[in-house]
């Protein structure tokens, strides 16, 4: 007896959305199916990993995740490259987390000139970060917006408090924005509502759901970003955005990655414990529909990546 | 497979009788369809409503236990695709391969590792399930000498792992009285499988070569000799087939109403990528993961990842209620307090001791609700967290008299002063995020 395999065929689709240049252009989104579901459907992008850089020395960061980098993450001009040419990174997402004014408060100048060295230096598309507080948020990326003018970046993050000027710059500057809100299905929609209803293409934007680490609620964003995956693929327009997650900084700031096994010896090794967290986060928010991962450890990012290959095997 | 309350009204007699208690046919589907009452309470329903409602009363995938004395693993009885539609109901059960040909020694030693693995979580204990035992030297007494060293050193319930149904008998006869799982069944050795399964109340996992057809028909063979305890072994060769057959089998038995693969999921991990098909497993639709070898960092957070996935989604997850250290705190570290929403003592605890801080953070019962939500349901009032904070006893091990609260709830701050005479309430930011720039900005400028 045969069975009769049930085939889901679905009205929408994710729109495909190409970041950085002609010459080293990567596109995700485009699926018009679930996460892997290949035998449904399409999915013509794989999901990519960009490698997280700071425009700072990282010192709150741990030594395991320090360690890899090395001497480099005293420039972020060599460790952007380090993470291009020695871990191959498709993506690099600066994060000008020095900006902040409860930081080194450096200027919106500084910022953009750092964009614009570390956009020629390398040769793969660039994910530029904020700091977040917002009037400090605008300036800093609408410099650093008009610093890589042409290059399609994507520009992190507009929030519903905050998204006019730097949906304006992405607008002015060919930019790719992200969409930031509190893991809800209806806030997502109606800020992607608020930005396209400013002239913005709805191609352009990326949803940032808010990512919550292993053990630190990341099954909040799991749903979360299922349920908007089944409404957009159910054909509403206003969802039907690739997912970008910021893993890497949850991830590394939890006690369970942070703890030595001298204190705790039944968690096992710290080092490899915590590229297992940062791996099993990531692996869990691609089965919900993460298109693009920002992530820390190049071993955690050795293992998603792999992981991707195996899953995007028909 | 459930039917809504619409569906069950259109098989009723719609004569609105009144004879079952309700006052209108409809009333009556709609609490049946929630399966508050039985169809019998209709005494009209027709033959062929009768069995529609009967087949609806089914679960759609079966349960099925595992046991051994009063350690019970439950599997199956699943309802939902998604875990947000209403919940996943029984968590992946987790289980390390023992074999037989190693010697005593290493044997003793990962069963004292299992023993061990045992962790305190968000008010859970994470722990393994069951032990497989697998028949590697092909002797029956080595086979029944493992069971015996197993059971005589840990009380879990058992894997009997063999394709030989003569290892698969001896192995059944040491443990008369559990419920072990044998694994497996396949197209040779399913009669005599099956004969044993009933025969000592035995669950059956079952292979079939050739995807879900040869599965499905090797499952109806065996239904159709009076035995149901059946659990799938899928073979797959590579991850999206996991996956795919994985959501296929979900899909078949909760949209289709496919019986033949209504069954839970067993996957076995031999070697390679364990860490990464378990997480797939625990994400989609595994009910049973077999490793054959577990590295000691991956435990915790495998077994993270599955309380997550399997938490109830509409019920937050709590922390008791009471002071918690942070880091380690002395008399004049400061005092916070927030809501028992696991989440939110998880990340501000995480933030706090991020900052470079120890402190006592008291958690208020606030029935696992948020800090805005439980002020607005009256369960964070200032006279309610002034109470729990007197109550707590805090007093007794601090020199000062400062607490920070949650900026969401700044409302509260007069109230809990008049309710907690001679302290100062200090109100904290909004976000846990900002917390560390709290305590280094304003707190520590301060105190």
């Amino acid at each position: 007896m045969e069975i009769e395999i049930p085939i889901k065929k679905w009205s929408g689709k994710i729109r495909a959305v190409t970041i950085g240049t002609e010459k080293n252009g990567i596109t995700i989104g485009g699926e018009d199916t679930l996460p892997f579901h290949h035998f449904e459907g399409s999915i013509p992008n794989k999901p990519i990993i960009a490698f997280e850089v700071q425009d700072i020395y990282p010192s709150d960061w741990l030594d395991v995740v320090k360690e890899p980098y090395g001497e480099y993450l005293k420039n972020p001009i060599e460790w952007a490259k380090a993470a291009v040419v020695k871990y191959n990174a498709d993506m690099v997402c600066l994060n000008l987390l020095s900006t902040h004014p409860d930081r080194e408060n450096r200027s919106a100048d500084e910022a953009a000139e750092l964009v614009k060295n570390i956009i020629s230096e390398i040769d793969v598309p660039l994910i530029i970060k904020g700091p977040g507080s917002s009037e400090k948020q605008n300036q800093v990326l609408n410099k650093c917006g008009e610093a890589g003018a042409g290059k399609r970046c994507i520009i992190a993050s507009a929030v519903e408090d905050n998204y006019k000027t730097i949906t304006a710059a992405c607008q002015a500057y060919g930019h790719i924005v992200v969409a930031e809100t509190p893991i809800d299905v209806n806030l997502a929609k109606q800020l992607n509502i608020l930005i396209s209803d400013m002239n913005f293409p709805p191609g352009r934007i990326i949803i940032d759901p808010l990512t919550g680490g292993l053990g630190y609620g990341l099954e909040y964003t799991y749903s979360v970003m299922e349920r908007i995956r089944l409404q957009a693929l159910g054909g509403d327009a206003m969802l039907q955005m690739p997912f970008i997650c910021f893993v890497g900084q949850e991830v590394w700031r939890v006690k369970e990655v942070k703890v030595d096994e001298s204190v705790e010896p039944l968690w096992g090794d710290m080092k490899k414990r915590g590229i297992c967290w940062e791996a099993a986060t990531a692996i869990t928010l691609l089965l919900s529909g993460a298109d693009i991962l920002v992530m820390r450890h190049p071993e955690a990012i050795n293992i998603v990546r792999k992981s991707v290959g195996r899953l995007m095997e028909k | 497979m459930a039917l809504t309350g619409l569906e069950v009204f259109k098989l009723l007699p719609n004569t609105n009788c009144r004879e079952c208690g309700f006052a209108t046919c409809l009333a009556f589907a709609m609490r049946l369809a929630a399966k508050k009452i039985e169809a019998e309470e209709c005494p009209y329903l027709s033959e062929e409503a009768k069995e529609i409602l009967g087949a609806s009363a089914v679960p759609p995938i079966r349960l099925v236990e595992i046991k051994s004395g009063d350690k019970s693993v439950k599997i199956g009885e699943e309802l939902v695709m998604f875990r947000h539609e209403k919940k996943f109901f029984h968590q992946t059960a987790f289980s390390v391969c023992i074999d037989d040909s190693e010697d005593e020694r290493e044997i003793t030693e990962k069963l004292e590792k299992i023993k061990k693995i045992n962790f305190e979580r968000a008010g859970e204990i994470l722990k393994l399930d069951l032990i497989a035992v697998k028949d590697t030297s092909g002797d029956k007494q080595k086979f029944c000498k493992t069971i015996n060293l197993i059971k005589n050193f840990i009380d879990l319930p058992l894997i009997l792992f063999s394709e030989n149904p003569e290892i698969v008998t001896v192995g059944l006869e040491e443990i008369p009285d559990d419920k072990p799982l044998i694994y497996s069944a396949n197209n040779e050795n399913w009669e005599k499988m099956t004969e044993l399964a009933k025969k000592y109340n035995a669950s059956l996992a079952i292979t079939a070569e050739d995807g879900l057809k040869g599965l499905s028909e090797l499952s109806e063979r065996i239904k159709n000799k009076g035995f149901e305890n059946i659990v799938l072994n899928p073979k797959c060769r590579s991850l999206t087939e996991i996956l795919t057959n994985y959501t296929l089998i979900r899909r078949l038995s909760l949209e289709n109403n496919y019986r033949n693969l209504g069954y839970p999921i067993i996957l076995y991990l031999e070697n390679e990528d364990n860490f990464i098909n378990s997480a797939v497993g625990i994400c989609k639709y595994a009910s049973i993961v077999v490793f054959n070898d577990v590295n000691d960092w991956e435990y915790l957070p495998l077994l993270t990842l599955r309380q997550n996935i399997f938490s109830d989604p509409q019920k937050p997850l709590q922390v008791e209620p009471g002071i918690y250290k942070v880091g380690e705190p002395d008399e004049s570290s400061p005092v916070f307090v927030t809501t028992n929403f696991s989440l939110t003592y998880f990340i501000v605890s995480t933030e706090i001791e991020g900052a470079g801080f120890s402190g006592h953070l008291i958690i208020t019962d606030a029935e696992g609700l948020s800090v805005l939500s439980a002020w607005s349901a009256g369960k964070f009032s200032g006279e309610i967290v002034g109470k729990f904070v007197i109550n707590s006893g805090i007093e007794n091990n601090i020199s000062h008299r400062n607490i920070i609260i949650p900026g969401y709830v700044a409302v509260i701050s007069g109230e809990l002063e008049d309710s907690l005479p001679g302290w100062n309430v200090y109100v904290g930011p909004q976000e846990a995020s900002d917390i560390p720039s709290y305590l280094k900005e304003v707190w520590s400028k301060e105190n």
